[in-house]
């Protein structure tokens, strides 16, 4: 039998308003194991811990048992004050009356009740608890970081330049990302080229930088600080050391029909391209599905005018394999399909776009040269209206149920952008809300407004309807002066809704991180670990956390960055000693638990087992238990029970069921 | 029956194996039962096979693989998944074994002929597609198709999976629907549907023939029988028969139990305890794609392998 103090925290008001810790403290003294309990006001204050250190020694407590917060919060604070206590860290469990109890009851009675139930079930854990050793593991000091937009990049030169190898995987012939599909950005309207390439060319000549891109992850494997992970480099067709960028190939491609993913399709590319004039690298890729020679084995016109002999059209698909430390995640976002908004006209009119088409229609390297134009007939348009939330702020299950953050802006600085260059075209903008928090951003959407005349209308639109003339015809409301809006407009830009990318689904499965319901990875705490996923090792970067600017995104990056220097930094790693553990008298051998190990954790050996007496030589399972990382897939798996988790045996959590339902 | 006696004779002179798995004749026709032959003497006496020789023998090679050389072992098409099942999860060496394929036409269920109306039976005789029934009170006939075990209405096929040598014909003799019955309990009430377990499952004397006869319990140590567990029981004390016993093994062999029906033929009490694992079948069909274990030796089976097409745990959740 242990010998258990049970120390019930009052978290100031925040357990104690709600819960009886008196009673709580009075229910538990009679518990099976319980030498002592106590109640003190903030249990985690240096006179809290003492008060434990203090009762373990005067009661030789050897188990502990602190009804608290969430064990996420405080456990490793009281693991290390029982450790100051001479006691072994791993018999300490926390009963969390505080998240689980506190804040979620009114009534003081059922909440303390329920306290009480919690207690019971950590101290009758704590007296099946048996002291645990942490051990040690190295780290691999190279980062992963997944996806080269504006937050790749940026992180992936913040852990270089901190002097650890990086590498950037990138599925996309270039890197450079949404950011380099922009014309302008807010609020200082710079180009947006001219302040990412430097960064593009600067992160491609980093000697601790190496780019993959045309490039996916393929698997991952291992653990904090060990990573093994699986990249899978698209077939490019062309040699990439022999390309010298000279693009003579693209400019005699006959196949120049192919729509341009760069330019959101409006405007086509050669099947041998490279997606923008600045890409990076400058080293164009064969699109086997547009090209005539892969299609139908006659053409070779790109490989007969490289003077460089690049093309090679056998290129296979390479897989590389590298070790990291750290990963982080920067694969960034999409806009929404529209398919659900039809009531805009987007699939009826060449002259509905989105924002981001506009973008393009606006760069001097778009489709139309920079100039704007109506996509249907190339004629100048009079009358813009915009449309707001565009699936954002969606209610009715249609679209996205947040709000997308960026488009308030962008729209500002479209509506600016067009009224500074054509002053007779009229600006209409429909919104719900005009959001602008940030340095400098309710200053600029004012400068549009009082400035450039842009009209505000606060009220949505209902339906676009296009006209025989070709014109559009706006139906929609003004709510503030109360009336409906008929408007013919002879263009329509979309705010659509900003989504995570949908590759985001399955990276988070391969490095088994969290990701919430709209498919944005969750972060490990939403407020003191924003830029850490819960699973360790692993580092969020820019939008696949969460909708964000641009200068937001850097800014994460970065910290995304000191995070992962943080890790990479460090030497050797402490491993949680809550490792799986065969019972070779059980064991089938059956490699059920080694087929479920996402670690590679388990291994099978030919040994003699003595089995009270019985000698036999049988296959049984071992654990590595540098590799195991505790998650219990293997004690699950295992049909005979032999697998048990040290820590969380099954033992264990029958006892704390038993304890709730007693 | 006489081909299988002769070829198992000439691989017991020749020295290929050591022993014979197979059946031998029982007190009453209709309950021959496994039994290793060491001799040609004693297959000639013994030995039988034919309708009510239904044992799956897949699970004896648990322990004939311990033993010195070779075991031949007759194995009927639906065995072939359990022995697959069992290499796949390194319970028995395919090298200790030497596996003839046997034919089968289908197996008699001796309850199904009783529950017709046949009472006093001295002696059943196969002939062609009919049984010529003795008893005490004169001679009957009856269909053979009419007499068959419940598995061998939703048969899964003629093709043996393994073999190192094939005698005699098969033959398909699936007529049901698989999942029917499974079906219409899915369509009850949950109280409907406890009240239907509570009746079968009430009947359980706990003689643990069940667990004793599957293929895919072969658990060195069973965890009822366990006193690390807390679910070592006696038999019949409480209702833990009633509510949990087959319900965790059904849930110990999901996933790869191969539906070969051992269970309900072994239990003396008649419970239909293979609904059990056919709505896990079911469900893991529905949920990860067809999967028949057993099929493919080195299937690492829908339950313990991961991939990025398996159904989201919402889709299990709404499901039920």
């Amino acid at each position: 039998m242990q010998r258990i103090g049970v120390f019930v925290c009052h978290c100031g008001s925040n357990i104690a308003a709600t819960v009886d810790v008196k009673k709580v403290v009075e229910m538990v003294k009679t518990e099976p194991g319980v030498i002592h309990a106590e109640d003190y006001q903030y249990m985690c204050s240096e006179a809290g811990q003492a008060k434990i250190i203090e009762a373990v020694k005067e009661h030789k407590l050897n188990g502990l048992v602190v009804c608290s917060c969430s064990p996420r919060m405080h456990e490793a604070t009281f693991r290390k004050c029982a450790e100051r206590a001479g006691i072994n860290p791993y018999m300490v469990e926390i009963a969390n009356i505080r998240e689980h109890c506190s804040w979620i009851h009114k009534d003081m009675d059922e909440a303390t009740e329920k306290a009480v139930i919690l207690a019971r079930a950590a101290i009758a854990k704590v007296n099946l608890n048996a002291p645990l050793q942490a051990g040690e593991s190295g780290v691999v000091k190279r980062a992963l970081v997944i996806g080269g937009g504006i937050a790749g990049i940026q992180t992936a030169l913040d852990i270089a330049d901190a002097g650890f190898p990086v590498d950037i995987v990138e599925k996309e012939p270039s890197i450079g990302g949404r950011m380099s599909q922009l014309d302008k950005t807010f609020p200082t309207l710079d180009c947006s080229a001219c302040i990412l390439t430097p960064k593009m060319v600067e992160a491609a000549a980093h000697p601790n930088i190496t780019i993959h891109t045309y490039s996916e992850v393929e698997n991952v494997s291992g653990f904090v600080g060990n990573f093994t992970v699986e990249i899978r480099k698209k077939a490019r067709s062309i040699d990439m050391d022999k390309c010298t960028g000279c693009g003579l190939c693209q400019e005699k491609c006959p196949m120049k029909k192919t729509p341009s993913e760069f330019n959101r399709g409006l405007g086509n590319r050669s099947a041998i391209y490279t997606p923008f004039a600045q890409a990076i690298p400058n080293v164009p890729v064969i699109d086997r599905n547009a090209c005539l020679k892969f299609k139908t084995g006659k053409c070779g016109i790109c490989s007969t005018v490289c003077a460089a002999g690049a093309i090679d059209y056998t290129q296979v698909d390479t897989m590389v394999t590298e070790k990291y430390g750290a990963i982080v995640v920067a694969t960034g976002f999409d806009m929404i399909k529209l398919d659900k908004y039809d009531e805009y006209a987007y699939s009826q009119s060449k002259d509905v776009i989105t924002s981001l088409e506009l973008e393009r229609v606006m760069n001097a390297a778009g489709p139309t040269k920079g100039h704007l134009e109506r996509l249907s007939d190339g004629k100048a348009p009079k009358e813009i209206v915009f449309i707001q939330c565009v699936g954002s702020r969606c209610a009715d299950g249609r679209g996205k149920g947040y709000c997308s953050k960026i488009c308030c802006m962008y729209t500002a600085k479209h509506a600016m952008l067009i009224r500074d260059k054509y002053p007779d075209v009229n600006v209409t903008v429909f919104y719900i809300d005009v959001r602008t928090p940030g340095k400098n951003f309710d200053e600029f959407y004012r400068r549009a407004v009082e400035n450039y005349g842009v009209n505000y209308v606060k009220g949505q639109v209902g339906k676009v309807i296009p006209q025989p003339d070709g014109k559009l015809l706006v139906q929609g409301v003004d709510l503030i002066d109360n009336k409906q809006i008929l408007k013919e407009a002879d263009m329509v830009v979309l705010a659509a809704a900003i989504e995570p990318n949908p590759d985001v689904r399955k990276i988070a499965t391969m490095l088994t991180a969290s990701i919430d319901n709209d498919n944005f990875l969750t972060e490990a705490h939403a407020k003191l670990r924003p830029v850490e996923s819960p699973t360790a090792g692993i580092f969020l970067s820019g939008v696949c956390q969460g909708p964000k600017d641009i200068p937001e995104t850097v800014a994460q990056a970065g910290a995304a960055a000191v995070k992962a220097i943080g890790l990479l930094a460090k030497d050797k790693l402490m491993t949680n000693p809550c490792t799986a553990k065969s019972d070779e008298l059980l064991c089938n051998g059956c490699s059920k638990c080694a087929n479920v190990c996402p670690y590679g954790a388990i291994s099978y050996e030919v040994k003699e087992i003595n089995d009270h007496g019985i000698r036999e030589t049988r296959r049984v399972a071992q654990v590595n238990n540098a590799l195991c990382q505790g998650c219990g897939a293997c004690t699950v798996a295992c049909p005979s029970g032999a697998m048990d988790l040290q820590g969380f045996s099954n033992r264990q959590i029958i006892a704390e069921v038993d304890a709730i339902c007693r | 029956m006489q081909k299988i006696v002769e070829r198992a004779k000439e691989l017991l002179a020749d020295g290929t194996v050591n022993r014979v798995l197979g059946w031998k004749k029982g007190d009453m026709c209709f309950n021959p039962e496994p039994a290793f032959f060491e001799t040609a003497e004693d297959l000639d006496e013994n030995f039988v096979y034919g309708g009510f020789c239904g044992a799956n023998l897949s699970k004896y090679m648990i322990d004939a693989s311990k033993l010195e050389g070779k075991t031949l072992v007759l194995l009927k098409p639906c065995d072939t998944y359990s022995f697959n099942q069992l290499i796949n999860e390194h319970r028995v060496d395919r090298e200790k074994a030497y596996i003839i394929g046997v034919g089968c036409k289908g197996k008699l269920n001796i309850e199904t002929i009783k529950q017709s109306g046949v009472k006093g039976i001295l002696n059943i005789t196969e002939n062609g597609d009919m049984l010529n029934i003795e008893t005490l009170y004169g001679n009957t006939e009856m269909k053979y198709s009419d007499a068959l075990l419940e598995r061998c209405h939703v048969c899964k096929g003629k093709e043996h999976k393994i073999y190192d040598e094939l005698i005699g014909e098969s033959q398909d003799t699936s007529d049901r629907e698989r999942f029917a019955e499974v079906e219409k309990i899915e369509k009850m009430s949950p109280e409907e549907k406890f009240a239907f377990f509570q009746k079968e499952l009430s009947k359980c004397i706990r003689c643990n023939a069940c667990r004793n006869v599957c293929p895919a319990c072969s658990c060195r140590k069973c965890v009822f029988d366990s006193t690390k567990f807390d679910s070592s029981q006696k038999a019949n004390t409480d209702s833990f028969e009633e509510k949990m016993f087959h319900i965790i093994r059904a849930f110990h062999v999901a996933g790869r139990c191969t539906d070969c029906g051992e269970c309900s033929r072994v239990c003396p009490q008649g419970i239909p305890l293979h609904l059990f694992n056919r709505k896990f079948i079911k469900d893991i069909n529905e949920f990860y794609g067809e999967y028949q274990a057993g099929a493919d030796v080195d299937a690492k089976g829908p339950l313990t392998e991961y991939t990025f097409g398996d159904c989201e745990p919402s889709i299990v959740k709404e499901r039920g």
